[in-house]
C-alpha cells in the first residue's frame, strides 16, 4: 500500500492503487463531511493476507473505530458456471469442485444431487456410495474447519495454531490422497455416486484418524479455548444475532453460534443423513468465540459421523456392493482398477469393450463422449457445506449438457453480513469478523 | 448398439442395469434424427440426436406434499391483502418434489411480503436469486428465479418470474429480503436484468467496465480459431456439439 498526500485536495488524503479511488474521495468528500473530522478511508485488501484470499474491504475510519466497511469481491471470477454449460454434466464435477477449495467434495455433491434429482434417480444411488460420500463430506467438514481455526489463529498472531491445525488437516489430506488420489479438486463424487470404491486398507487408515483425531482436536482446545488473548480477540466480537442472520441471508456456523439449531443434514436429510447418529451443535453468544467454538463441536460430530461410516463400509466388505449406479445408460462405464502402473481403466474391461463386444465398446464411446440426456426442468439442492447451505440450481433443456448451473454459496451471502458485524468496531476486530465468518473468495466469486 | 442385437448375443436373463434404465428410457421423449445424416454420410460418430420432453408448464391439483396446503395458505394471506391468487401466481409447477410458483412482475414484491411475515406461510429466508436465458422463448426470455426457505415450517419453495428482453425490469426485493442485495447485483451482473429500487445496483464479478453480460446464452465466448496444420477449429460456442 503507497500513500501519498495530496495537496490540491482539501485535508488529507491517502492514496492507493484501487482504480475506483478518485471516486472514492469524491463521494467521500460530498457525504457531508464535518469540519474537524479525522476520517480515514483505508483499503484493506484485496492482497492482504488476512483476507481470506482477494477480498477488498473499503474502511472509513474514525481513528480506530470503523464507521463503514464495503466488501468488494470479484478478484477471483472464473466464469465456472458458464463452463459448465459446455460440458457434459459428468464433466461439470471438474468444475464445480474447484469452487469453494477447501469443500471440494460439498461442490461435487450439491452438484451430483441436483443432476440425480433432474434425472429423477436419487433412490437409485447405491447405499455404499451414499455412505461413501457421507464420510468424505465429514471428512473435509474436518479439513474445512481445522484450516478456518488455523487461519483464524494466525491472523490473530497465533502460529503455533496454524502450525497445528495444518498438520492435523494433513491427516485428512492424505486420506483424500489414499480415497481419490488427489488432495484437492478431486471430482470423486459422480452423478450417479462415486468415481470408485475405497482403496484396501483404507477403513483402516480411517479407523487410525478417528483414533488420534480426538487427542489433537483436545491439543487445539487446550490452546485457544480459554486463552486470555484469544478470548479477549474473540469474546463479544462481530456480534451477529438471529434477525440479522435471517435478514442477511447466513448460515452455517454463524447461524448456530445464535442458538438455532439449523442443520440441513438434520432439517432436510440428504445422501441418508438421517440414518446416522449426531447431533448439531449451537452457542447463544452471536459472536467470534462461539463460531470458534460450534466448529470445535462440528468436527466432534464429524468424527462420530465418520466413525459410523467405517462401520458400515466394513460390515459390507470392501467389494459388497456397487459405487455406481446400476443404470448403464447413466452410470460411467469404465472400472478402475489398480494396476501395476498405476490406477486406470480395469484390464477386464478393455478386454470387454476391446475383444469381445462392439456394442459395448460403442456404448462405453457414447456414454463418455456425448454423455446422458437429463430430462428438461429446474431444481435446486442444497447440501450443508461448512460454511453454511451450499445450493446449486441446476436448469436443463433435455440435451447432454446443463442449460444452467448457478451456485448459492455459503461465503457469499455470508460475506454481506460483514458491515452489519463491524461497522461501530475496532479496525483490529475487522480481522476477526473475517475470519469468523471463513469466507473463501473462490466460492463467492465462481 | 441396438438392445436386441445384445440380447440376441447373451443368453442370460436381462442384468439390474437394464432393467434399472428400461423404465427411464420408456418415458415420452421426441427424437429427431438418429445419426444426423441428411446430407452427408457422417460418420464420425456426432448423432444429431434431439431428444426433447417438454417442461412440465403448469400442474394440476393435487400438487402433493405440503404444496397444497401451501398454495391454500398463500391464496388467503393474498386475499387478505386485497389480490386474488390467479392474479398474482401465473402458474404453478410441482415437479420432482418441489413447488414453484410462477409469479407475475408486478405482484412480486407483494407475493414475497406476504410470504415473509405471514406466520402461516413464514419464509424467514431467501438464499438468492438466479438468472437464467432463454432466448427462445419470445417475450419471457429472462427469467429470475428465488428460492425461499422456512426454517419455521421446514419447508422450500421457488418464485419465478420472467422479463422480455426489451423491458429487462424487476423489482427489487431487498426492501423484503436484504440478502438479495448482492444476488441482484449478480444477476444484473450475469443477465442484464434491471432491478428497479436497488441502493445501488453494480456490477459485482465483473470489471466495472465490462460491457456486456457473461451468462446469457447470445454473449459470445470471443475463443480464437485453433489452427492447427493449416486447419482450424472454432472457438468452442460455435462449434457443433450433442444438444
Amino acid at each position: 500500500m503507497t500513500s501519498r498526500t495530496d495537496a490540491g485536495a482539501e485535508g488529507r488524503v491517502y492514496n492507493v492503487g484501487g482504480q475506483d479511488w478518485d471516486d472514492i474521495v469524491a463521494a467521500a468528500d460530498q457525504a457531508g463531511d464535518r469540519p474537524g473530522e479525522e476520517r480515514l478511508v483505508v483499503n484493506m485488501g484485496p492482497q492482504h493476507p488476512s483476507t481470506h484470499g482477494v477480498l477488498r474491504l473499503i474502511l472509513t475510519l474514525d481513528g480506530e473505530t470503523v464507521t463503514e466497511l464495503r466488501p468488494v469481491v470479484g478478484y477471483l471470477h472464473t466464469g465456472i458456471e458458464k463452463n459448465m454449460e459446455f460440458r457434459t454434466w459428468t464433466q461439470g464435477v471438474t468444475f464445480c469442485t474447484r469452487m469453494d477449495y477447501l469443500a471440494p467434495l460439498f461442490n461435487e455433491a450439491a452438484f451430483c444431487l441436483a443432476t440425480e434429482r433432474l434425472l429423477g434417480i436419487t433412490d437409485a444411488i447405491p447405499e455404499r456410495a451414499s455412505v461413501i460420500r457421507v464420510l468424505m463430506m465429514e471428512l473435509n467438514r474436518i479439513s474445512s474447519h481445522l484450516m478456518a481455526i488455523a487461519t483464524f489463529g494466525l491472523e490473530l498472531g497465533a502460529t503455533t495454531v496454524l502450525l497445528n491445525g495444518l498438520r492435523e488437516r494433513e491427516k485428512v489430506l492424505d486420506l483424500f490422497e489414499l480415497i481419490t488420489g488427489l488432495r484437492m479438486n478431486h471430482a470423486y463424487i459422480r452423478p450417479g455416486g462415486v468415481s470408485q470404491d475405497l482403496p484396501s486398507g483404507a477403513i483402516e487408515k480411517i479407523r487410525e484418524f478417528v483414533g488420534v483425531m480426538p487427542g489433537l482436536l483436545g491439543d487445539l482446545r487446550k490452546l485457544l479455548d480459554a486463552n486470555p488473548v484469544y478470548l479477549a480477540r474473540t469474546r463479544d466480537i462481530a456480534f451477529l444475532d438471529l434477525a440479522g442472520c435471517m435478514t442477511l441471508g447466513v448460515t452455517g456456523p454463524v447461524l448456530r453460534s445464535t442458538g438455532l439449531p439449523w442443520d440441513l443434514r438434520k432439517s432436510q436429510p440428504y445422501c441418508g443423513y438421517e440414518s446416522y447418529e449426531f447431533d448439531v451443535p449451537v452457542q447463544h453468544t452471536c459472536d467470534a468465540y462461539g463460531r470458534y467454538l460450534v466448529r470445535m463441536d462440528e468436527m466432534e460430530q464429524s468424527l462420530r459421523i465418520i466413525e459410523q461410516c467405517a462401520d458400515r463400509l466394513a460390515s459390507r466388505g470392501p467389494a459388497g456392493d456397487r459405487v455406481m449406479i446400476a443404470d448403464a445408460k447413466i452410470g460411467w462405464p469404465a472400472q478402475l482398477a489398480l494396476g501395476p502402473d498405476g490406477l486406470g481403466n480395469s484390464p477386464d474391461h478393455i478386454k470387454h469393450i476391446m475383444g469381445q463386444s462392439m456394442e459395448a465398446l460403442i456404448h462405453h464411446f457414447k456414454l463418455v463422449t456425448e454423455g446422458f440426456r437429463v430430462p428438461a426442468g429446474q431444481v435446486y439442492a442444497a447440501v450443508e457445506s461448512p460454511r453454511g447451505e451450499l445450493g446449486c440450481h441446476a436448469v436443463s433443456d433435455g440435451g447432454t449438457r446443463p442449460y444452467r448451473v448457478h451456485f448459492r454459496d455459503p461465503s457469499f451471502a455470508n460475506l454481506q453480513a460483514l458491515p452489519a458485524m463491524c461497522e461501530g468496531g475496532m479496525i483490529a476486530d475487522v480481522i476477526a469478523a473475517v475470519a469468523s465468518t471463513d469466507p473463501v473468495m473462490g466460492g463467492v466469486d465462481r | 448398439m441396438t438392445e436386441d442385437n445384445q440380447a440376441d448375443r447373451k443368453p442370460n436373463p436381462p442384468d439390474e442395469a437394464a432393467l434399472a434404465g428400461s423404465e427411464r428410457l420408456s418415458e415420452q421423449v421426441a427424437r429427431t434424427g438418429m445419426f444426423g445424416t441428411e446430407t452427408t454420410g457422417d460418420t464420425s460418430g456426432y448423432g444429431g440426436l434431439v431428444v426433447r420432453r417438454p417442461p412440465a408448464l403448469s400442474s394440476p391439483r393435487p400438487y402433493g406434499s405440503y404444496f397444497d396446503d401451501l398454495a391454500d395458505e398463500l391464496g388467503r394471506s393474498l386475499e387478505s391483502a386485497g389480490l386474488r391468487f390467479d392474479a398474482a401466481i401465473e402458474r404453478v409447477v410441482a415437479d420432482r418434489g418441489e413447488l414453484t410458483f410462477g409469479v407475475s412482475r408486478e405482484h412480486l414484491t407483494t407475493v414475497a411480503a406476504r410470504l415473509r411475515d405471514d406466520p402461516a406461510l413464514a419464509f424467514e429466508l431467501c438464499t438468492g436469486v438466479s438468472g437464467v436465458h432463454y432466448p427462445a422463448d419470445a417475450g419471457r426470455e429472462l427469467h429470475a428465479v428465488y428460492h425461499l426457505v422456512s426454517l419455521t415450517r421446514n419447508r422450500r419453495l421457488r418464485l419465478e418470474v420472467s422479463v422480455p428482453d426489451s423491458d429487462p425490469h424487476l423489482p427489487t426485493m431487498v426492501r423484503v429480503y436484504p440478502t438479495c442485495d448482492w444476488h441482484e447485483r449478480e444477476t444484473w451482473d450475469f443477465f442484464g436484468i434491471i432491478f428497479d429500487g436497488h441502493p445501488a445496483l453494480t456490477r459485482i464479478e465483473m470489471p466495472d467496465d465490462w460491457k456486456g453480460h457473461p451468462q446469457r446464452k447470445d454473449y459470445p465466448l470471443g475463443g480464437i480459431p485453433v489452427e492447427y496444420r493449416g486447419a482450424t477449429v472454432p472457438p468452442p460456442d460455435e462449434r457443433r456439439a450433442y444438444e
